[in-house]
C-alpha cells in the first residue's frame, strides 16, 4: 500500500514538474516564433537587408537541447538557423532584432547580420559545417582547462553532408571530448529533399565513430528536453562526446520566399507543429496570454528600433 | 651559427616554457618523429601533455587551433606542407578571418598556423608549391615569412606569445638546414620595421648611401639571393635587397625607401607571377614612386605551370640565381 502511495505522489510531483517546464518551453518557443514572424514582416516592409533563415516549426529543439545546459559555462555554437538557439540561450530580442536590421544596438553592432551572431559563449557562422572545428576546438580548450564545460554544436540535416564535420567526430571521438553535435533534421537542405541528400543514417554514421547517439521526436520538447539532459549530464561525467538527432520539419521557407513544395506537404505538419503540440497539453488561455505578452514584448522592441533608425508605423 | 631550423624549435621551446597556455598541434609530430621538417623536435618529450599528434585532418585542426585560441589558449598547429593550406582554406577565410570582425570586435582568435612552403626538393606538382597568393589580400590575417636572413625564432615568439590576431607563418623547406644570414664580408644586414615584430630585412652588398639595384623579395629566396650579391659585391655591382617580414600586412614605407636607394627594381618571388605577391607590390611601387623610377620595374616569379619533380624540370620553373641575375644586370644595361 505505502509503495502504491508513493508512487501515486511521485507521478503527481512529475506530472506538476513536467507542466511547469512546458509552460518555460511554450513561452520561449512562442517568443522564438513571434521574433521569426517578425523578421519576415520587416523584411517584406523593407526594413531588412540580404536574408533571414527562420526555425518556424524547429522551436522545440532550441529550447529542449539549450534548456537542458548550464547557460553560464557551457559554449553553443550556431548555424544560419540560429535564432532560435540564440533566443534559447539568452532571450535578447532586442540584440536579435536590431542585428538582422543593421543596427548598432545589435549584439554584433550590426555587422555581423542575421547569421553572425555572438554573445558570451554563444557563436554562430552561415558556414554549413563549418562551425563543427571550431567546437571541437572549444571543447578541447574546456577539457584541458577541466572546466567542466559542455559545448553542443547544431546542425541541420543538409549540413552533414559537409566533410568537415566528420574530421570533427574523429577527433572528438579520439580525445573523448565534451561535445554534443545536434543534428536537427529538418528534412530539407534549402530545396533538396533528406532522400537526395543523405545516405544510410545519422545513428549509423555516430556508430561508426564512437559516439554515443540518440535520436528523438524533435517536436517534443519535453523528450528533448529528456533526451539533452541526459546526454549532457553523460557528457559533462566524462562518458565523451555524442549525437543528439531531433526529427522535425521546417514549417517556413529555406530564407525568405524560396519555398516551392506543395502546400499540402506542408499542412500535413501543421498540427506536429510542437508549439501547437505544447498548446494541447497546457491551459488555453494561458498560452493566449503568454503569446499575446510575447507579440507586446516584440512589438515593443520593433516600435523602439524603427523610432532609432526614424521610422514608425 | 644557429640554423633557421634549430632557431625555430628552440623559439617553441622558449614559448612552452614561457607561457603555459601555449599548445602544438599537427601531424606525427610527437618524438622520436617530431614533425615531418622536425621543427617540433623535442617538444613532447619535454610538454607531453601540450603537443598532440592529430589525424590527417588539416581542415579540423586548424578550426580547431582557432577554438582553442578563442577559448583562451595559444595554439600553434602545424601543418605538414604548405600545399595543405587548400584543406584549410575555408577554416582560415571564413572563420579565423571573420570572427573578430564579424562579432565586433569582442573576440580574439590568437591562433599561429606554421606550414612550410616552397620547392627544389624534388616532390612534384602537390608539395612543392608556395600557395600564401591565396591567402594573401583576405582581411584580418596577418602573412609571416621569415627569410633566413631573419631571426625565424624570434618572429615566431612575437607570433606564439604576442600577436592578438591569427597568423599564418610561413617557413621555407631549403631554409629549414642554414645558417641563418649575418653581416660578413661585404654583405651588411641592418633590420627595418623592428617594432611590429617582423622585420624587414635589408641587405646590402655595400656600404653606399645609393645603390644600382633594388631587389624585393621574402622568405625562401633569400637562400639564391644572399650568395647573388656577395657574388655581385666582386663585379661592384651594388644591391639593396628587401627582404619584408610580414607580407601582409605590407611594410611598404620600407619598401619604398628601399626601392628609392636605386630606382632600379627586381621583385622575385617563388610563387607563380600571375595575380600574386609581387604583383600587388609592384603596383604600389609603381603608385608611389610614379616619375622616379629610372626603369620599368622587373618581376620574377614561377612559371605558371605545375612544379616538375624532375629536377631539371624543377629548376626551370622556379626562380634561380641566374634569373635575377639576369634581371639585375639587363636594368643596368
Amino acid at each position: 500500500m505505502r509503495n502504491n502511495t508513493a508512487e501515486i505522489v511521485d507521478i503527481a510531483a512529475q506530472r506538476a514538474s513536467n507542466i511547469s517546464r512546458l509552460k518555460r518551453f511554450y513561452s520561449e518557443m512562442i517568443l522564438i516564433r513571434t521574433v521569426e514572424q517578425t523578421l519576415l514582416d520587416l523584411f517584406s516592409e523593407g526594413l531588412l537587408r540580404g536574408t533571414v533563415h527562420t526555425c518556424l516549426g524547429q522551436e522545440a529543439s532550441a529550447a529542449g537541447v539549450i534548456n537542458a545546459l548550464d547557460k553560464d559555462r557551457d559554449i553553443v555554437c550556431s548555424n544560419h538557423r540560429g535564432h532560435g538557439h540564440y533566443l534559447a540561450y539568452c532571450a535578447d530580442v532586442e540584440g536579435l532584432i536590431a542585428e538582422v536590421m543593421g543596427l548598432p544596438q545589435g549584439v554584433c553592432g550590426g555587422i555581423g547580420g542575421s547569421q553572425h551572431l555572438h554573445r558570451k559563449n554563444f557563436y554562430s557562422n552561415g558556414i554549413l559545417g563549418g562551425m563543427s572545428p571550431i567546437a571541437t576546438g572549444f571543447a578541447t580548450a574546456e577539457k584541458s582547462k577541466n572546466s567542466g564545460a559542455v559545448t553542443v554544436v547544431f546542425h541541420g540535416d543538409g549540413a552533414m553532408a559537409e566533410g568537415a564535420i566528420y574530421e570533427s567526430f574523429n577527433l572528438a571521438a579520439l580525445w573523448q571530448l565534451p561535445i554534443l553535435f545536434a543534428v536537427e533534421s529538418n528534412k530539407y537542405a534549402q530545396s533538396t529533399r533528406i532522400e537526395s541528400e543523405i545516405a544510410g543514417s545519422f545513428l549509423g554514421r555516430a556508430e561508426a565513430f564512437g559516439l554515443t547517439a540518440a535520436e528523438v521526436d524533435g517536436n517534443d520538447v519535453l523528450a528533448v528536453n529528456d533526451a539533452a539532459t541526459e546526454i549532457v549530464s553523460n557528457i559533462r561525467t566524462g562518458k565523451g562526446p555524442a549525437m543528439l538527432v531531433l526529427d522535425t520539419y521546417r514549417m517556413g521557407p529555406h530564407s525568405k520566399g524560396d519555398d516551392d513544395r506543395n502546400p499540402q506537404e506542408i499542412e500535413s505538419h501543421r498540427d506536429n507543429c510542437p508549439i501547437t503540440r505544447t498548446r494541447t497539453q497546457l491551459d488555453a488561455d494561458w498560452c493566449d496570454e503568454t503569446k499575446l505578452a510575447a507579440t507586446a514584448k516584440v512589438d515593443a522592441v520593433v516600435n523602439t528600433l524603427k523610432a532609432s533608425r526614424g521610422r514608425t508605423d | 651559427m644557429t640554423t633557421y631550423l634549430a632557431s625555430l624549435q628552440t623559439s617553441l621551446h622558449n614559448a612552452f616554457e614561457a607561457d603555459a597556455r601555449v599548445v602544438l598541434l599537427g601531424e606525427d609530430v610527437l618524438d622520436p618523429y617530431g614533425g615531418a621538417f622536425k621543427v617540433s623536435k623535442g617538444l613532447s618529450t619535454d610538454f607531453p601533455n601540450r603537443v598532440m599528434t592529430t589525424p590527417i585532418s588539416e581542415g579540423a585542426i586548424t578550426g580547431v587551433a582557432a577554438g582553442m585560441a578563442m577559448r583562451g589558449m595559444k595554439p600553434v598547429v602545424e601543418i605538414m606542407f604548405g600545399d595543405f593550406l587548400t584543406l584549410c582554406a575555408d577554416q582560415i577565410v571564413n572563420h579565423i578571418a571573420k570572427f573578430r570582425g564579424m562579432f565586433n570586435d569582442q573576440v580574439r582568435v590568437p591562433c599561429v598556423i606554421r606550414t612550410p612552403m616552397g620547392g627544389g626538393r624534388g616532390y612534384g606538382a602537390t608539395h612543392s608549391q608556395s600557395l600564401e597568393k591565396m591567402f594573401l589580400g583576405t582581411p584580418e590575417i596577418r602573412i609571416v615569412a621569415p627569410s633566413h636572413a631573419h631571426d625565424p625564432g624570434e618572429m615566431l615568439a612575437k607570433a606564439v606569445l604576442q600577436a592578438e590576431e591569427p597568423i599564418l607563418f610561413l617557413e621555407n623547406k631549403l631554409l629549414y638546414p642554414m645558417s641563418l644570414a649575418e653581416s660578413e664580408g661585404a654583405i651588411n644586414v641592418e633590420y627595418w620595421d623592428k617594432e611590429s615584430g617582423y622585420p624587414t630585412a635589408i641587405v646590402r652588398n655595400h656600404s653606399l648611401t645609393a645603390a644600382d639595384v633594388t631587389v624585393v623579395s621574402y622568405g625562401g629566396m633569400s637562400r639564391v639571393i644572399l650568395p647573388l650579391l656577395e657574388e655581385l659585391a666582386e663585379e661592384e655591382i651594388s644591391v639593396t635587397a628587401a627582404f619584408p617580414g610580414s607580407l601582409q600586412p605590407l611594410p611598404i614605407d620600407s619598401l619604398i625607401m628601399a626601392a628609392s636607394e636605386s630606382g632600379r627594381v627586381v621583385i622575385a618571388e617563388e610563387g607563380t607571377e600571375a595575380f600574386g605577391w609581387g604583383s600587388e607590390v609592384s603596383a604600389l611601387l609603381g603608385e608611389h614612386l610614379y616619375g622616379k623610377l629610372e626603369a620599368p620595374i622587373v618581376r620574377l616569379a614561377a612559371k605558371s605551370r605545375v612544379i616538375p619533380a624532375a629536377e631539371a624540370g624543377e629548376e626551370d620553373a622556379l626562380v634561380q640565381a641566374t634569373n635575377i641575375e639576369d634581371a639585375i644586370m639587363g636594368l643596368l644595361v
